[in-house]
């Protein structure tokens, strides 16, 4: 018997009978009622806060800018008499590094879901999902580091340019969030009810036809639901990035033109920006936000459709 | 149990700014504070412009600055330079490029000269790496060099000056721009219309590219900090400084 569950037997022992020991049991479970409920709401009460507070730091800047020069020009020069605030070419950018980051975190990410799966016995599941789940683990700024040090080099002696490029952004960003896309792409695939694995093979398709023609398309919106949860992780990642993406104004020509995104350009401006600076770098965080804000919405939207299809199976 | 950042408590002299200034600041707040001060002598990094900041926000008694200080922040700040730095312009060490103009320096960063053959060197393209819009080096560059021209949007950011050093010294077609100082034998510096940066010519100003490392205050040295900014100041502090490849002021 736990501790807790002692405490209260004897609790109600030693109260059993009497009106107030019900009273003042009900009382006790209320307030750890209102205590819970004051801890899950001060986490909300964070969410409502950082909100409130970049768009109330970001949008007057945006407002007197005007919205489509912000978002559309390519001028930023903050430090000008007068300064420029354009920040199309970091959203080409994040744009382009995550859509690269996508290519590379979907093929393996997926490729592995459907290994783990389909193909393998459950004693190869039991080493590689832990393995693939620890990459969560490292911190960015090591995958910026080990990006650096051998991937930067390498595209540059072999593909050329500058070797801090789209490319090795996307790579290293592929990389991360591949635990993402893919524990969450193996939670789609395993929730497909057996029974249309068992009567595909039994109408004789193989097993990749089954795989192909029944798994993926019953788990797709859990597929795709990781796919956009894996760009929310791609496009807000900051360290790494300042680390490999080269942090240039010009909007990328080529996968190995250095680019910089909107989360390295606060990152990097933050520490000694002020006055509009420090707001235009808000209004950053803001696009950033609402940038992240419809993925998130996106992929809630078709998992619950996944969730209501599951009822219905039922 | 929590370290007191405020600066305005007793204990602490808070340094705080250029990350160029920062490694000599540290290696001088090391002697200082090994000699038992009333108050020790904290080096924070930042930047020159989160360095003029703090001054002024009074978060740093003592900010460090690796440029001249402009107009409006001279009305009301104090500049103590603690030595002079050259800038130098660095290229991988196989470049044969060996004197540039600084006409071809300004030209090539604004991206109007592209390609190495145009001032002498091989058929490569050029690779511009520059510090970030905070850095005092940035700014120093900016007056000495690119006066009212803008840097190339192709130029690459880095920000720190070992960051421009690793990516140069890999990178056979880059050039950028740092602090004499830290420049080490995988680079190498560039003559500037014909002068070698060296230390002489740093400290004789026929170098063309030189700026102070400024410590800064609000108004006159508070009671506290004194006794740092003098210990830097001292012939033995500027010895060190001079071994460290600065120029000493005094």
């Amino acid at each position: 018997m736990s501790v807790a569950a002692q405490t209260t037997a004897s609790l109600d022992g030693r109260l059993a009978g009497s009106d107030l020991a019900s009273r003042s049991r009900f009382d006790f479970e209320r307030l750890i009622g209102a205590v819970l409920m004051l801890l899950a709401f001060s986490a909300l009460t964070g969410l409502t806060v950082i909100t409130a507070f970049i768009f109330k730091e970001g949008l007057p800047i945006i407002a007197k800018i005007g919205f489509g020069r912000f978002i559309f020009s390519s001028e930023w020069y903050p430090l000008e008499k007068p300064p420029a605030f354009g920040i199309f070419p970091m959203i080409v950018g994040s744009l382009a590094v995550t859509l690269g980051a996508m290519v590379i975190g979907v093929v393996f990410g997926l490729g592995c879901a459907i290994l783990l799966t389909q193909f393998c016995s459950p004693r190869v599941v039991s080493i590689i999902k832990p393995a693939i789940e620890l990459l969560a683990g490292i911190p960015s700024v090591v995958y910026g580091f080990i990006g650096v040090a051998i991937l930067v080099p390498a595209i540059r002696d072999h593909l050329g340019g500058p070797g801090l490029s789209v490319l090795a952004c996307s790579i290293v960003l592929g990389i991360m969030c591949l635990p993402t896309v893919t524990s969450i792409s193996v939670d789609a695939l395993q929730s497909v009810p057996r029974t249309y694995a068992e009567g595909s093979i039994a109408l004789g398709a193989t097993e990749w036809q089954t795989t192909y023609m029944v798994m993926l398309r019953a788990a797709r919106p859990g597929i795709v639901a990781a796919v956009i949860l894996g760009m929310g992780r791609a496009v807000g990642e900051t360290m790494a990035v300042i680390m490999v993406a080269g942090n240039t104004l010009d909007i990328p020509r080529s996968i190995l033109d250095p680019v910089r995104t909107l989360t390295s350009n606060i990152a990097l401006e933050m520490g000694y920006a002020h006055g509009d600076h420090r707001k235009a770098l808000f209004a950053t965080g803001v696009v950033l936000f609402v940038i992240i804000m419809v993925l998130n919405s996106i992929a809630l939207a078709v998992s619950r459709r996944r969730a209501g299809r599951k009822v219905l199976a039922k | 149990m929590f370290r007191d950042w405020s600066g305005s408590k007793a204990g602490a002299i808070n340094v705080i700014g250029s990350t160029s200034v920062m490694p000599f600041a540290e290696m001088l707040a090391q002697e200082f504070n090994g000699r038992a001060p009333a108050y020790e002598a904290h080096v924070q990094g930042g930047g020159s412009t989160v360095g003029v900041q703090a001054t002024l926000d009074g978060i740093a008694d003592v900010g460090m600055c690796s440029r001249s200080l402009k107009s409006d922040e001279a009305q009301t700040l104090n500049p103590i330079a603690i030595a002079y730095d050259g800038l130098a312009i660095v290229v991988h060490p196989t470049n044969p490029v060996d004197n540039l103009t600084r006409t071809q320096v300004r030209q090539m960063f604004a991206g109007e000269i592209t390609n190495w053959k145009e001032v002498g060197g091989p058929d490569m393209p050029i690779r511009l790496i520059v510090r970030e819009e905070s850095s005092g080096t940035r700014e120093a560059f900016m007056t000495l060099i690119m006066g009212k021209s803008r840097v190339s949007r192709k130029a690459i950011n880095q920000d720190s000056n070992g960051a421009i050093k690793e990516i140069v010294k890999d990178d056979p077609n880059a050039i950028g721009f740092m602090s004499l100082g830290l420049v080490t034998g995988e680079l190498k510096s560039l003559k500037i219309d014909g002068v070698v940066p060296s230390h002489d010519n740093v400290m004789n100003k026929t170098y063309p590219l030189v700026r102070p490392f400024l410590f800064i205050t609000k108004g006159p040295p508070t009671d506290h900090a004194k006794p740092f900014i003098e210990y830097v100041l001292s012939p033995h502090a500027q010895e060190v400084l001079e071994k460290e490849g600065l120029v000493r002021v005094r």
